[in-house]
């Protein structure tokens, strides 16, 4: 961690703020993201976490506030930005197509097509079992429409997604909520092997354990202000407990706007 | 090779030997139900009026010949109306776009080219024809920026090209009719002398024939190299025999339909050809018309299933949010969607009126009803995200079939009314029931 405090870093957000018909979804919110960093966002229900990360990925445009990637200033407008700087999204609603299959979902937007210009659906399947394979080996229903997998199986497609197009950062809202216990360490595995290709992830999660499993520091919002981050070394599960439910800011942690004055 | 095979075996193995038919040669059940239905009102009519009015003339070469060109005008449309309904929008306004495009190619080719180039030119039914498509296209390109671009909704958007267009179209000419069209115009509508003949009927069907066998060994072939799960043998053969069957008894029911014996005394005093006692059976062959429908199927199936566009379209039917959050530029696909619709319009305009050998102020008036039927009877769902081109025109058959049957045993408009405006409700009720159930 000490060699990359001294590198520029993939992600900053500094002073993001949105609000949604008067309320304050996030309000003046900065955190960063290095490479091959996991940064966990934490916070309630509510707390802006899903609203923040979704201004990075270009779902929302933000009222103030600057994204730099790489240290250089960056234009995101919508999705497609997000993309073309490499960073991939794993919504916390999946965002799926339900009437398609697997493959069309995994490539929705960039499809592989023929030299003939029309869509390769078998390179795409093959491409897509090369993936789902890695991911959840017993996955074989590539015909079906998405609709009719379970909610593990939809997770692994919206999980694959994210990793098929080599992303540099990649945004994780609660990406295992709807997973079992092998298929949540299967992407903790995932995760682990992602952070050692240098590619940078924010985590957000609701399961403590696994954040402080994975995740090199968190971030924890309370009502849409940040209200500290801190490496997870530094810091006990209970005083990151104490952010997330009193807004208070442990000695270790670096305290935020949304941090509690004593 | 063998793991996947087991596991479709096993699969199978469960189902009954319907199902297990069904799912062996993708054949969905709605097809079928809309193939059934469709006989039985084909042999419904049949026998009212052979029992009723004492003469049973549905099912024979000559109403199904004529059925077959009257589907194609809403056939046409039908097929961009899947497009539409599939991204959750509709569009009530194509019977005015294709008055309003068969009034301004009227015009161009009767009132205004014959002026420059001189009555009868050969490029005169070719510039009509481009100014009806363009016209068709951008009057829908335009509903389509009021409603991806303003947030207009489509119902609202096109509800008032309903009224705008057929405005434009009695403002044109005063509410006059034009009539006689440009000669080579009018064969597009069909009649004896706008169908291919016996001939090239045989030809085209053979062509077809090649196509189906093609398109199944191939996708074999393509599965096969990557090593993915097969059709049976069985159920490929199946589909083959089936599809070209099909094909080869369309051939043969146009070419079972003579021309009239007017005509063909009309032609064989042009030609110098000797009439023999008998009579000279001409068969008329595939109508112009069903042969742009054919061709339009064909090239609309492609473009939904085969190439970015269609896939997004579906995408975006399912779950806009999703396609949107994938990068897919929803607005303009809409754009794009509507502006098909309304090219579609544009041609379907063609074959209406060189059919009519005129346009007048009426043409097309009441079609989005029978469009919009023939895409939701054809299995396209309100819902979004589901519906077929090769269904919008089976669905187009059925609309028309009950349109022509009702007329051939004499019911009056008011009661053809009645039924097509109940079929189109019933129609969403069942398909509202039918999706319940599959979930
Ligand atoms: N599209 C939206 N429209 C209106 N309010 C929204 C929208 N998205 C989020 N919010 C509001 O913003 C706040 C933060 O929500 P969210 O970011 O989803 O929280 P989290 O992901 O931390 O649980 C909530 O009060 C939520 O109701
Ligand atoms: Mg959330």
């Amino acid at each position: 961690m000490t060699q990359q405090d001294t590198q520029t870093p993939l992600i900053d957000l500094r002073d993001i703020s949105i609000s949604f018909g008067g309320i304050k979804a996030v309000d003046q919110a900065s955190v960063d993201l290095f490479p091959g960093e996991v940064v966990a966002l934490l916070g309630h229900n509510g707390a802006g976490k899903s609203t923040l990360i979704k201004i990075l990925s270009g779902a929302y445009k933000r009222d103030a506030g600057d994204i730099y990637v790489r240290g250089e200033k960056a234009t995101i407008a919508n999705p497609r930005d997000a993309k073309d700087y490499g960073i991939e999204t794993i919504y916390q609603t999946l965002a799926l197509a339900d009437n398609v299959d697997a493959a069309a979902n995994l490539f929705l937007g960039r499809e592989l097509l023929t030299r003939w210009g029309t869509l390769d659906d078998v390179g795409m399947e093959a491409e897509a079992r090369k993936v789902m394979g890695r991911l959840n080996p017993n996955f074989q229903r590539f015909k079906d429409p998405v609709k009719q997998l379970s909610g593990g199986q939809r997770q692994s497609v919206a999980i694959a997604r994210a990793i098929l197009f080599n992303a540099r950062i990649l945004i994780m809202d609660e990406p295992t909520a709807a997973l079992g216990p092998q298929e949540t360490a299967q992407v903790g595995e995932l995760i682990k092997q992602l952070k050692k290709d240098g590619i940078g992830i924010f985590l957000i999660s609701h399961d403590i354990e696994d954040v402080f499993d994975l995740a090199d520091r968190v971030a924890v919002m309370k009502n849409g202000q940040m209200v500290g981050s801190a490496k997870t070394g530094d810091v006990t599960k209970d005083e990151v407990l104490g952010m997330i439910i009193l807004g208070k800011c442990p000695p270790g942690a670096i305290p935020g706007p949304g941090a509690i004055q004593e | 090779m063998a793991s996947p095979n087991l596991e479709h075996l096993s699969d199978d193995a469960r189902a009954g030997p319907v199902s297990r038919f069904l799912k062996a040669t993708e054949i969905d059940s709605r097809l079928l139900g809309m193939i059934g239905a469709l006989v039985l009102i084909w042999i419904g009519f049949h026998l009212y009026g052979g029992i009723v009015n004492g003469f049973a003339a549905f099912i024979t070469p000559r109403n199904l010949w004529n059925l077959s060109v009257q589907t194609s005008s809403i056939g046409i449309m039908a097929t961009g109306m899947v497009l539409v309904i599939v991204t959750r929008h509709i569009d009530l306004s194509v019977g005015s776009i294709l008055g309003f495009a068969a009034m301004m190619m009227a015009v161009t080719q009767v009132n205004i080219l014959p002026e420059f180039l001189g009555l009868g030119h050969p490029a005169i039914w070719i510039i009509a024809i481009a100014v009806g498509l363009l016209v068709g296209m951008l009057v829908g390109a335009f509903h389509g920026w009021l409603i991806a671009y303003l947030g207009i909704p489509a119902f609202i958007v096109t509800l008032g090209g309903l009224l705008v267009w057929r405005g434009a179209t009695f403002l044109t000419t005063r509410g006059e009719t034009i009539a006689p069209l440009d000669s080579t115009f009018a064969l597009l509508g069909g009649g004896p002398y706008g169908a291919v003949g016996s001939t090239w009927s045989w030809i085209l069907g053979v062509v077809a024939c090649v196509g189906i066998v093609f398109m199944l060994l191939s996708g074999r072939k393509q599965r096969k190299r990557f090593q993915f799960p097969l059709r049976p043998v069985w159920a490929d053969t199946f589909l083959g025999v089936v599809g070209c069957g099909a094909v080869l008894g369309f051939v043969m029911l146009v070419n079972s339909y003579p021309w009239p014996r007017g005509i063909v005394r009309q032609y064989a005093a042009a030609n110098n050809i000797e009439v023999p006692d008998g009579g000279l059976f001409i068969s008329h062959g595939f109508a112009i018309p069903v042969l742009i429908l054919i061709l339009v199927g064909l090239a609309m199936t492609f473009l939904t299933t085969r190439t970015r566009f269609g896939r997004y379209v579906f995408a975006i039917g399912g779950n806009p949010e999703a396609a949107e959050l994938a990068g897919i530029n929803t607005r303009w696909v809409t754009v794009k969607i509507f502006a098909l619709m309304g090219f579609l319009c544009g041609l379907s305009a063609v074959v209406a009126s060189a059919r009519l050998n005129s346009a007048s102020g009426n043409l097309g008036t009441l079609d989005e009803l029978y469009v919009i039927a023939a895409a939701v009877i054809g299995g396209t769902s309100f819902a979004g995200g589901i519906g077929t081109i090769y269904g919008a025109i089976l669905g187009a058959v059925v609309m028309q079939s009950l349109q022509a049957g009702m007329v051939l045993i004499g019911f009056d408009a008011a009661v053809q009314q009645i039924v097509v405006g109940s079929v189109l409700v019933v129609a969403v009720w069942v398909d509202t029931i039918y999706r319940k159930r599959a979930q």
